[in-house]
């Protein structure tokens, strides 16, 4: 309930941050009580997950982009009632949603009762790997893993030849600026 | 610019436990938490740190460039290349049970050689992603 409440005030100063490089710290924050809270959950694949990609790297390379780009945030040029509303319902809907789920913990839920049973009583028969996250992560459903490896080795192309391309009128008008400020 | 000498003997003293855990993560993943992305986010941060006490050139001179690049397209080879195995010798794409004569064994080998290909990735990625943002902020 703490972690909850903090992570409430973190989000609400991340909204009234207009700059970005307090956003990226507070993100960093965020993603910190994040793990925790999976950690509190017994989560601690994801809450490992978390602390090393939602508040390392990330955040190494958030800050490594407003290094490139401007950090200070432009102030709304109109009153976005519209996104208001509409995040307004969509997480009115989402939470509606949640109140027909069953209780959280609960050993008979669907969740509980498909696949997970096999998978944590025979992944040590099965594969001699008693943490059953890894060998659902790579055995079990190694396809989605390697979706995901695929995935980022995309992202990670993309972006490389998004900043390296083009280098000639780029590299100019970064000269200007720095010269601007100077 | 020479850094701070606090920030070089920390950074140096820090270096290979930070190396160390990331290989911890990564071959301990299969009793504990920790895995192939965990493990190559971590080890990805070493370089990352090196690079910012130290400077880029110092960091290339580890972690060269080119060998981080290929790095990135090496794991998803591995990844695809293991389940291709399962493929060739007759049963499903992706099923290690053939890697060994016994199949839990050959399981446990599959996710080994997968997790090592997700970490290749991950680590390739993350640095070479790096190094391009640094390389672009010159």
């Amino acid at each position: 309930m703490v972690l909850l409440t903090l992570l409430a005030v973190v989000a609400i100063a991340i909204v009234r941050q207009r700059s970005l490089v307090g956003v990226v710290i507070l993100a960093g924050i965020y993603s910190f009580l994040m793990a925790s809270i999976f950690l509190v959950l017994d989560a601690v694949d994801v809450a490992l997950t978390e602390a090393s990609v939602g508040a390392g790297i990330s955040i190494v390379l958030l800050l490594a982009t407003l290094h490139l780009t401007k950090t200070v945030e432009n102030p709304p040029i109109q009153r976005n009632l519209i996104p208001l509303s509409l995040s307004l319902i969509v997480g009115a809907a989402l939470i509606w949603g949640t109140l027909a789920l069953p209780p959280f913990g609960t050993a008979d839920a669907p969740i509980h009762q498909h696949v997970v049973p096999r998978y944590l009583t025979q992944t040590i028969k099965e594969t001699n790997v008693p943490n059953a996250v890894t060998s659902v992560l790579a055995d079990y459903r190694g396809f989605d893993t390697l979706g995901e490896a695929t995935v980022i080795f995309t992202a990670g192309i993309g972006v490389m030849l998004l900043l390296r391309g083009r280098r000639r009128r780029p590299e100019r008008a970064g000269e200007k600026k720095t010269g601007k400020r100077i | 610019m020479r850094p701070d000498v606090i920030l070089r003997v920390g950074t140096k003293l820090i270096l290979p436990f930070i190396l160390l855990f990331a290989l911890y993560v990564q071959f301990h993943g299969d009793f504990g938490p920790g895995g192939g992305f965990q493990a190559g986010v971590i080890a990805a941060g070493t370089v990352i740190l090196l690079t910012i006490t130290f400077g880029l050139e110092s960091a290339q001179r580890v972690a060269p460039r080119a060998l981080v690049e290929r790095m990135v397209p090496l794991g998803v080879l591995i990844y695809a290349g293991t389940g291709v195995v399962g493929l060739l010798l007759g049963k499903n794409f992706l099923d290690y049970s053939v890697l060994s004569h016994d199949a839990a064994h050959g399981r446990e080998l599959g996710i080994f050689l997968v997790e090592v290909g997700v970490l290749i990735t991950v680590a390739g990625t993350m640095t070479a992603l790096f190094y391009a943002f640094v390389e672009r902020g010159r």
